[in-house]
């Protein structure tokens, strides 16, 4: 499903990423964990399109397209999904305007017609209580005055209604209490499928109790320095990721 | 030997019509005409020397000569042509190029304790009552724009709403003018007794050529009373526009304003309240400016007594080489304790070359106040615009759907329907690439 090979990214002079490089295929789950500042949330970044980075070399291909290629929106369009760590407030637009209009944007692009008003209020109504959140964060506008939770839980929202191919989790886990995460776990794994490949960024271990990953690595300096199974996130939860840096060094 | 230098060529056009004038028998109106004609002929239109009009230059309008208009010389306008303006549900006074049309307003079924007459015939058949209140909620020398109405206004509309009166639909007051080189000159008084409430609509249009409109409306509200005012300044795109809105409030009266800049070459308006104890004001702007529009908003506010309330709220969206100018005072006398006053304003440049000038200002002389003010100048941001393009929507839909929520702020407050829905439809037709998609209403 993804393909990145070889891939460098600098921020201004400032390389980031440094030659990396991953395998996702349909189905799996993977994890990529790192100290801070190893080039995490740059990963994210780049692969949904953000400005401000610049590739200097190395490939992104996406079910055999050139993902390097699209506009950010296009990219969501073609099954992209970005779970933001710092999920933004967009005042004036409301979440459930915004989660149909991006739903029908996917639809039209697969050649579906648009979602018909009242199925798309019993398939939101149905998510929200997947979620267990409150209805009325459906009308108010997206992200507005919720708090760090909510915003977390309203970006699994809409994954679960956009049924995206690719779903990037951006430290999701971050800034949330063991009640949160569980909810937050569930949602994610309700929608684990066969076509769908998950890449979770995060800090801590804590999120692989819940969300079982296929595949852990490790990002350091820029670079995958080590891959493994699950286990690898207890080793690095009991030994800290200096040991793996100096093992790659 | 030195010629005596002309500030200004207007007082000699106009002194030809002044017998014509409404009120030149009423002895204290020509005294107060002839006082703000001499101050005038002084001092002329504000200048830029002056510290509340450093941001704007209005010497256009001092070239350009704009006439007055003669009761013959008053344009045709047709009721089909007005309806677009008007609001179904509301009683309506329409004033063509500064004259009040009988035949085309409508005051059907308005309580006969309301009074709703056109200044003309008010200062005549009013002139006690209206002795009470004209030019003393703003000094006739507040200033050239002030001066001049006072000394040369052609008519207007005088509303007086008696205690306890509760209107039960608006008043819109519909300002057009019909031809190019013109100046329109009114003014109006609205006067809301103990516990009376109105709500009032200003609406200013005209046609596409250059014509100048001055309005200066001094309003009263006693004790209790409760007045919204709405604005829609939506002149043509050549014309010239000032507005001077100025209110007294007696204690816990309340004032609501909402004031709507969209149109205009130079646009100019001042809003000031004076709060009485425990009044409460809340002021609301939006000002849109597209190509070399120039829209001032001056407000001040004045809390004069304890326990008043102020809330202020302007936001701008400034396009192309539009430029938004913003002073914002606000004023806490010794003895106003426990002033409750926020101040903000808010721009959105679309452009490189448009341009925002704000100036907020506090002048706090009491000690038990709760004062706070805010003012941004910024683009859009750009973490929101690639937060909703990773939702799908392309980035000038994003862009759109970003400014419109921004402006769309200050239209959503508005509380009658109807007027929300032309307001609305106004700002999507000003909206930067209208026609694109707006499926996100």
């Amino acid at each position: 499903m993804l393909s990145i090979e070889n891939l460098h990214v600098s921020v201004g002079d400032k390389p980031i990423l440094k030659g990396l490089n991953l395998q996702i295929n349909a189905g799996e789950v993977h994890a990529i964990m790192g100290p801070n500042g190893a080039g995490k949330s740059t990963l994210s970044h780049v692969l949904s399109g953000k400005s401000g980075y610049t590739v200097t070399a190395g490939t992104v291909i996406y079910q055999g397209k050139d993902l390097l290629d699209l506009e950010p929106d296009e990219r969501a369009r073609e099954g992209v999904f970005l779970a933001f760590q710092y999920p933004v407030e967009v005042p004036g637009v409301s979440n459930i305007y915004l989660m149909k209009a991006a739903l029908n944007a996917i639809r039209k692009h697969k050649g579906l017609p648009e979602v018909d008003a009242m199925d798309f209020l019993t398939l939101v109504k149905d998510k929200v209580k997947l979620l267990e959140m409150d209805e009325k964060f459906l009308y108010r506008s997206v992200n507005e005055g919720f708090s760090g939770g909510e915003k977390k839980r309203n970006e699994i929202l809409q994954a679960a209604i956009l049924e995206p191919s690719l779903c990037i989790l951006d430290e999701t886990d971050s800034g949330l209490d063991i009640d949160a995460l569980k909810v937050v776990a569930a949602g994610v794994n309700s929608l684990r499928a066969d076509d769908r490949a998950f890449l979770m960024i995060t800090h801590y271990q804590r999120m692989l109790d819940y969300i079982k990953p296929d595949i852990v690595h490790v990002l350091a300096n820029g670079k995958i320095v080590k891959s493994g199974g699950p286990e690898l996130a207890l080793e690095l939860e009991a030994k800290g990721y200096h040991w793996v840096e100096e093992q790659a060094a | 030997m030195s010629a005596v230098k002309t500030i200004s060529q207007y007082p000699t056009e106009y002194e030809k019509f002044s017998d014509a004038l409404p009120g030149q028998l009423v002895s204290w109106l020509r005294l107060l005409r002839q006082d703000a004609a001499q101050h005038f002929s002084a001092h002329g239109f504000p200048s830029l020397r002056e510290e509340e009009w450093r941001y704007t230059n209005v010497s256009a309008i001092e070239k350009k000569l704009f006439s007055p208009v003669a009761t013959s010389e008053i344009g045709a306008v047709d009721m089909d042509s007005l309806k677009q303006h008007l609001i179904a549900d509301a009683w309506s006074v329409v004033l063509v190029d500064g004259h009040y049309s009988a035949s085309l307003s409508n005051l059907d079924g308005i309580p006969e304790s309301v009074t709703v007459m056109n200044m003309a015939s008010a200062v005549e058949q009013r002139a006690d009552l209206l002795e009470k209140y004209f030019s003393q909620v703003v000094d006739s020398k507040e200033h050239g724009f002030v001066a001049f109405n006072t000394a040369w206004f052609s008519d207007g509309l005088f509303i007086h709403v008696p205690a306890k009166q509760v209107l039960a639909k608006p008043i819109q007051i519909l300002h057009i003018v019909t031809q190019a080189g013109f100046m329109a000159n009114t003014r109006d008084i609205i006067v809301l007794e103990e516990s009376a409430e109105a709500k009032v609509i200003e609406t200013y249009v005209g046609c596409d050529d250059a014509y100048c409109s001055a309005a200066v409306m001094e309003i009263a509200l006693e004790q209790n009373a409760d007045l919204t005012l709405y604005k829609l300044q939506m002149e043509g795109e050549k014309a010239y526009h000032f507005g001077g809105t100025y209110v007294k409030q007696a204690r816990d009266s309340r004032f609501t304003h909402h004031n709507f800049a969209f149109g205009g070459l130079l646009a100019r308006n001042d809003t000031h309240t004076d709060l009485g104890h425990a009044s409460a004001c809340d002021l609301n702007g939006l000002y849109l400016g597209v190509k070399r529009q120039h829209i001032d908003n001056h407000t001040r506010i004045n809390h004069l007594q304890p326990h008043a309330i102020s809330h202020e709220l302007y936001k701008g969206v400034l396009n192309q080489r539009a430029k938004g100018v913003f002073q914002g005072r606000v004023l806490v006398a010794e003895q106003a304790q426990k002033t409750d006053s926020m101040m903000n304003n808010r721009n959105l440049l679309l452009s490189d070359d448009a341009e925002a000038d704000t100036k907020p200002q506090l002048e706090i002389y009491a000690d038990d106040v709760k004062c706070a003010h805010g003012v941004t100048v910024g683009q859009l941001d750009e973490q929101s615009v690639f937060y909703l393009q990773s939702r799908c929507v392309d980035k000038q839909t994003a862009r759109n759907m970003l400014t419109f929520a921004f402006a769309n702020e200050m239209v959503g407050k508005i509380k009658l329907p109807e007027l929300h829905d032309r307001v609305l439809a106004q700002l999507l037709q000003r909206f930067p690439q209208a026609g694109i998609q707006q499926d996100w209403l």
